[in-house]
């Protein structure tokens, strides 16, 4: 239990220049041996939980840091831990907390989801049961819209849900709800939404000529919506005055579309290549090309559900980053297209899906383009872009007043949570979780939000 | 006579039926696929053209390909999102049936208390003439937040839509029975449990059976419209489904089997009203 307890409780001092147990050529070799061990215990819920009692033990006979490693120096890390043994039932506590961390709470699941491409996650670690290989049983309810989603989550129909990224977000600040606490601990998908025009504006590309036009979004909370206010804001357009925004279902996008009621959208996959299909619109523009890589929709439960359920929803989160992290690589998005385009899931043409999860599409006006970062997965839930979606909040007036922008992204968004998952699946987590971003060509810093508010146009 | 009349009525339905498969069929006929301009076969695939993709509104023949394909197997279950239409007419029956049994053991003793009481007629007036115009659907976002329970919420909805009729028909039924019948029961020392099985509820009990027979074809309408909003199973959430991948022959498809089975509805309570009508 010494050098490949995860916590190190025991360690008094490592670098000294050589290899501190005499069995490697190296301090360096030691350590990377350690560590691996140390990685190999943190990915073993048993190990685990058996460490962190052990460390936390020790914490708690010395709270100074110092005390302890002037014992350990002074008797030996071997003598400490007999004593220590000798004195407190470690073995029972480690026991014990096994009993206690170790089952489900719950496994019986219902999550919800739309038929979207975002979704493909949580529907791929469906179809391909990675929810069973934690031990869980998941049912996957297909929702028609984002209020529903709304509601059935606080009703707690459902365990937990697909969600706009925003939502969570919303939902806790009670902006278009009735205030809840919720968390969300891990993104769904970056970019895979675009804005779609009628065939009769393929030559009225510039928005600053888009005055009077209509629009429809999927929800007010949503990135769609924040991103296109911020495209057309930035073109001198007022989304709340010059054009008219509207919140409607995908499907009626399409068939509004088509029957003249609208004259674009701007909506999650695979319906902008939906209305290529239907030959009533052409893709004018993805929104990578707004801002590459933002987010867009996310996994999120109730705060209540994950204090009463931890180790459910560790589980679920883990079936959930191990299908991002499959359904991400290049190579298997045209089987997971295939895969989720039956009637069960999203209930589309295989074609369009796959147009959207591989990146070479039919834009709608005659060309075949190509873009392998059309949509990307990536679980990290960034603090920075729960800020930015706090400002775009703040900036058209859903949420008033004074705005502690951290406090909220930090609460809502679990990204040391994620952290410890990612490491539980052995992938790579950022170090930070702030970040700057460009959008639109202006740099978003996330340490400067009011800042950058009053920089944009038709800031409220 | 009155079976050559019913003949004859059989034989134009059946030829106006035809005539309008006709005029459908001839107004859906595909146009010219010939003026597809030569654009380059990549592009033709990932607009689908060649994989069976129906432009336009579907034409009769795909629309009886879609009946065949469905009914051939109405009980299939694929997972949570993707189960047979008998299975979800079943479940959109289920709901019905529970709101309607609710709202039939609601109604009917209050539609009494109402009719046999003319205090109570008026002292109820006011509420019943607020609430009865209430779109039931209006109810659902209360419903929602109030019950917590999307199916539970359902089924209150068809339980207020099928709550109105049912009352005001019974009160109205029992408020005109006649009155020598009412006498004679007095003459004769009916007591008042008997007098209301006995006298009140056969004489009252076609105009009942009325209210319950438009109650259910309410609660028919609501159902499919609430399901629609709510999703998960019942035969509205199968048409918002096929409405989410634009497959307008599964629309035209369900929207018949919704009108069949309101029709069987309705004809079973035909029935049944014809078993209570009695001559004065």
């Amino acid at each position: 239990m010494k050098d490949e307890n995860l916590y190190r409780p025991y360690a008094a001092d490592v670098a000294l220049g050589r290899c501190s147990c005499g069995q490697h050529g190296s301090q360096h070799e030691h350590d990377a041996e350690a560590a691996r061990a140390r990685s190999l215990r943190g990915e073993k819920a048993e190990s685990l939980s058996t460490d962190f009692v052990e460390a936390a033990l020790v914490r708690a006979i010395f709270p100074q840091d110092a005390t302890r490693r002037l014992f350990l120096k002074a008797v030996g890390a071997n003598a400490a831990m007999a004593a220590i043994a000798s004195m407190m039932p470690i073995s029972d506590l480690q026991a014990m907390t096994l009993d206690k961390a170790g089952p489900l709470e719950k496994k019986d699941l219902t999550v919800g989801f739309l038929p979207i491409t975002c979704a493909t996650p949580i529907i791929f670690a469906g179809a391909a049961d990675f929810y069973g290989r934690e031990g869980l049983n998941v049912t996957l309810q297909k929702t028609a819209g984002w209020a529903i989603v709304r509601d059935k989550v606080l009703a707690k129909e459902f365990d937990a849900s697909h969600m706009l990224s925003p939502m969570p977000l919303a939902i806790s600040l009670g902006a278009g709800s009735t205030a809840a606490p919720m968390v969300m601990p891990v993104m769904e998908n970056i970019n895979g939404n675009a804005i779609t025009l009628h065939l009769k504006h393929k030559n009225n590309r510039d928005p600053r000529n888009w005055k009077g036009m209509k629009f429809a979004i999927p929800f007010d909370y949503s990135m769609h919506n924040f991103l296109l206010r911020h495209y057309l804001a930035a073109h001198g357009i007022d989304p709340d005055k010059d054009v008219q925004l509207r919140v409607m279902a995908p499907p009626d996008m399409v068939a509004n579309m088509r029957s003249g009621n609208i004259d674009g959208f701007i909506v999650a996959e695979p319906f902008n290549q939906r209305a290529v299909y239907e030959k009533v619109g052409f893709i004018h523009l993805l929104t990578s090309q707004i801002w590459d890589n933002h987010p867009c929709c996310a996994f999120a439960a109730t705060e209540d559900f994950v204090n009463q359920h931890p180790n459910t929803f560790a589980a679920l989160v883990r079936s959930i980053i191990r299908a991002t992290a499959y359904v991400n690589k290049a190579e298997n998005r045209k089987g997971v297209a295939e895969m989720i385009a039956p009637a069960n899931y999203l209930n589309q043409p295989q074609t369009v899906v796959e147009q959207v999860l591989v990146g070479r599409y039919a834009d709608g006006l005659g060309q075949v383009l190509n873009a392998p970062d059309r949509i990307a997965f990536d679980p990290f839930p960034w603090h920075s872009m729960g800020v930015w979606m706090l400002t775009q909040m703040k900036r058209w007036g859903y949420i008033k007043g004074e705005v502690n922008y951290k406090d909220i992204a930090e609460r809502v968004y679990l990204a040391t949570d994620a952290k410890k998952r990612m490491a539980e699946l052995g992938l790579d987590a950022p170090a930070q979780t702030y970040r700057k971003h460009m959008i639109l060509g202006k740099e978003f810093d996330p340490a400067q939000p009011e800042a950058y508010l009053k920089g944009l146009p038709a800031a409220a | 006579m009155s079976t050559n009349l019913s003949f004859r009525a059989a034989l134009l339905s059946v030829l106006l039926f035809a005539c309008f498969i006709g005029i459908w069929h001839l107004a859906t006929l595909p146009a010219d696929g010939g003026a597809v301009s030569a654009a380059d076969a990549e592009y033709a695939a990932l607009m689908g053209q060649g994989a069976g993709k129906a432009e336009g509104f579907p034409t009769p023949a795909a629309v009886g390909r879609t009946f065949v394909h469905f009914l051939s197997d109405p009980f299939y279950d694929n997972g949570p999102n993707d189960k047979g239409i008998g299975i979800q007419i079943a479940y959109s029956l289920l709901r019905v049936g529970a709101g309607f049994l609710l709202a039939t053991l609601v109604a009917l003793p209050l539609g009494f208390l109402i009719g046999m009481s003319p205090l109570m007629t008026r002292a109820l007036n006011p509420f019943i003439q607020v609430l009865k115009p209430i779109s039931p659907l209006a109810w659902m976002p209360l419903a929602l937040y109030v019950l917590k329970d999307s199916d539970v919420s359902g089924i209150f909805v068809i339980f207020i839509c099928s709550m109105w009729p049912m009352l005001l028909n019974t009160a109205f039924g029992v408020a005109s029975v006649r009155r020598d019948w009412i006498n004679v029961a007095r003459t004769l020392e009916v007591g008042p449990v008997r007098k209301a099985f006995r006298v009140i509820l056969p004489a009252a009990a076609p105009t009942i059976l009325t209210g319950m027979r438009i109650s259910m074809g309410i609660a028919w309408i609501v159902i499919v419209a609430a399901e629609m909003l709510v999703g998960g199973t019942g035969v509205g959430y199968f048409v918002w489904n096929e409405w989410n991948n634009l497959a307008l022959p599964n629309v035209i498809f369900a929207i018949t089997m919704i009108g069949l089975v309101g029709m069987l509805l309705d004809f079973a309570f035909g029935v049944l009203q014809k078993m209570v009508t009695y001559r004065d």
